[in-house]
């Protein structure tokens, strides 16, 4: 009982990600089953972006880097053995003429992209709050470029394709459940509440002993795996790999889904993730053109993006805390001493905007 | 010598636009705590202002159909309008904000304006010739100068010195200067927040449009991402240069050009498509040395 009370915020959420995915697995169409895979590998990213811009306040623009080099290093390692030697010489001797394992690539890569993030993080997490976050934008122009002219390696450009598919709508539930487990301990760690407390207050926290650097660090790297576990599953998902997918765009639709959602909550993050994706699937259908009692009509394309980047902007001006307003769900039945700890809470945030 | 000379030169023109975005970067993060990602787009804005919506490769020309004196006055006349309505629906409300709400929402504004050009102009890439006879060289003193570059260094240095002047000896400049030094304290003193935000919008605006017709007359394509690239070193030039000095956005911009061109010369020829990546291995070096920036005002800010 006591866990599952302490648990509740990701039984909350779990729960229904789950009767969700058994549903469209059952009756859904087909494509139904793609978009809802798509968007938990969404989940997976935004979870991981969440568990270091949610609790240390400090917007990252770089994330979709450990994305990239997890996606990358899992197709030098399970791509197309017969192309490998050819289309992309330049890898050391071992990875090109060979084809590993499926899950033990999946680690490696997920650990490469946690290396990548762990040595970034020692240098960005130095700088103060602002320039940190501005920073993490060099480290992605710093990837576009590396990987973008890196040809030998990468094909540059153009897309890498005949990776194995393997990620189903189950897999992709079983990483998202995973993910929002460990980001639900992260953020009720020590290092977590210490990172949190930063994000309050800066100078307090400082001040009761709390090491910004040591804490927005282990976020970051921790964050980084996870990104990389995104960047794994969409490999996997999609079966190509293509730089164009891990640069501003990509990043700037996630955190949307994270501001709608409301970015310093998990609850947040994955109503976000599961509002924006089912809207922007509706609109892009839209886009493709309905039929409605023999009148077909469609609207225009962009009109997808238009309608993401004002929502974004009337929620950031309305309701700054996004939908779920920073909060997760809380477990409905509290005890009496709770409940008078709620009330008080109450009356204490009345006469603070009083 | 003469090949340094040419690296020097190559290294102030390019200096100068990226101080020109930064300035417009910096002049917007003084009043307002705001770093507007959406500056790139006002760029690729007044670039696409030249032509005719249409999905052509090579579309017919709107304003730069015109003489080139009404043809400068409706670029930047457009750009300084966009800068004012997104200033006016976009920024105003959220004036008190935090530093991240404030740098998402301008996320949120460029994703937007990227889409609008999308959806208007289409997504590829187009071609469009203004000021042909600039591209030829001229040679001084056994240097090439190509004249855009020649014109960028003249129009750069002139709008920077108007700036200054503008800055220095007007009324309202000084205004703005206060409120960028300590926008509460210039608000208490009288110096009215909205006019001086505005203004500094119009400004940001007026260099957008110079930069975006600079641009163009160099490379003569018109892209969705053209003005990404500028407006991503002048951030990095806004922050080296130390957050809210407007002379560090200037400096800062000379440094990110002059970093960029001698990159380019001297790296060896296999690594120099990677020089973007050396610049901002480089800045962020500079940041861990300095975090505060070069030209940062004192420590911390107090509680």
């Amino acid at each position: 009982m006591l866990i599952l009370k302490r648990m509740f915020p990701v039984i909350a959420l779990v729960v229904p990600l789950i009767i969700v995915v058994f549903v469209i697995d059952q009756f859904g169409t087909g494509n139904m089953q793609r978009v809802s895979t798509e968007a938990l590998v969404r989940l997976v990213f935004a979870v991981g972006l969440y568990m270091f811009v949610g609790n240390s306040g400090i917007l990252s623009f770089g994330h979709m880097t450990f994305c990239a080099v997890a996606a990358y290093a899992s197709a030098w390692q399970t791509c197309c053995s017969m192309m490998k030697p050819t289309i992309m010489s330049g890898l050391p001797a071992f990875v090109r003429d060979n084809t590993f394992p499926l899950i033990p690539s999946a680690l490696t890569s997920v650990g490469l992209a946690g290396a990548v993030a762990l040595v970034s993080g020692l240098v960005l997490m130095r700088l103060s709050f602002f320039s940190a976050s501005i920073s993490t934008l060099a480290l992605l122009v710093i990837m576009n470029v590396v990987f973008a002219n890196w040809t030998t390696v990468t094909m540059g450009n153009s897309t890498i394709v005949g990776l194995p598919v393997y990620v189903t709508i189950w897999g992709a539930l079983a990483a998202t459940v995973v993910v929002i487990v460990l980001a639900y301990l992260f953020q009720n760690s020590r290092w977590g509440l210490m990172l949190r407390a930063t994000r309050e207050e800066e100078v307090a926290a400082q001040a009761s002993g709390v090491s910004l650097y040591w804490s927005r660090f282990i976020a970051f790297t921790l964050s980084g795996f996870v990104a990389g576990l995104a960047g794994v599953l969409f490999a996997h998902f999609m079966g190509t790999v293509s730089l164009s997918n891990f640069f501003l765009n990509h990043t700037f639709i996630i955190v949307a889904m994270l501001v709608i959602g409301g970015m310093h909550s998990l609850a947040g993050v994955v109503v976000g993730v599961a509002l924006i994706s089912a809207v922007t699937e509706v609109l892009r259908q839209a886009e493709a053109g309905y039929s409605i009692g023999g009148l077909s009509f469609a609207v225009p394309p962009g009109t997808q993006e238009l309608v993401l980047a004002v929502t974004m902007l009337l929620i950031l001006i309305f309701r700054k805390d996004g939908i779920m307003g920073g909060k997760e769900f809380r477990w409905p039945w509290p005890a009496r001493s709770d409940r008078l700890a709620i009330e008080e809470r109450k009356v204490a945030s009345v006469q603070r905007s009083s | 010598m003469t090949h340094f000379i040419q690296v020097l030169i190559d290294a102030v023109a390019i200096g100068s636009l990226y101080a020109l975005v930064a300035l417009a970067i910096g002049l917007v993060f003084g009043v307002m705590r705001l770093i507007n990602f959406a500056q790139g787009d006002y760029i690729t804005i007044g670039a696409y202002s030249l032509v005719v919506p249409s999905a052509a490769a090579t579309p017919a020309l709107m304003f730069g159909a015109l003489p080139w004196p009404a043809m400068i006055l409706c670029v930047i006349l457009t750009v300084v309008v966009l800068a004012l309505v997104t200033e006016r629906l976009a920024f105003r409300p959220l004036r008190n904000s935090d530093l991240t709400s404030l740098l998402i929402s301008s996320f949120a504004v460029s994703y937007f304006l990227q889409s609008l050009i999308l959806m208007v102009h289409g997504g590829r890439p187009k071609t469009v010739s203004i000021g042909d006879a600039l591209s030829r060289a001229v040679e001084i003193f056994g240097v090439r100068l190509p004249g855009v570059q020649l014109l960028t260094m003249v129009v750069a240095l002139t709008l920077l010195i108007v700036l200054v002047l503008f800055l220095k000896k007007t009324p309202i400049g000084i205004q703005l200067r206060a409120a960028a030094e300590d926008f509460q304290m210039a608000r208490l003193l009288g110096v009215p927040a909205n006019r001086v935000i505005a203004i500094a919008f119009a400004i940001s605006g007026i260099l957008g449009g110079t930069i975006s017709l600079l641009v163009i007359i160099q490379t003569g394509t018109l892209d969705i991402r053209m003005g990404l690239m500028p407006t991503i070193f002048a951030f990095f030039a806004t922050v080296i240069g130390g957050m809210g000095s407007l002379p560090g956005a200037v400096v800062g911009g000379y440094i990110m050009g002059i970093l960029s061109v001698l990159l380019q010369a001297y790296l060896p020829a296999e690594l120099r498509p990677f020089r973007d990546a050396g610049v901002f291995s480089i800045v962020i070096l500079i940041l861990l040395v300095r975090p505060q920036g070069i030209f940062a005002k004192t420590a911390k800010e107090r509680v």
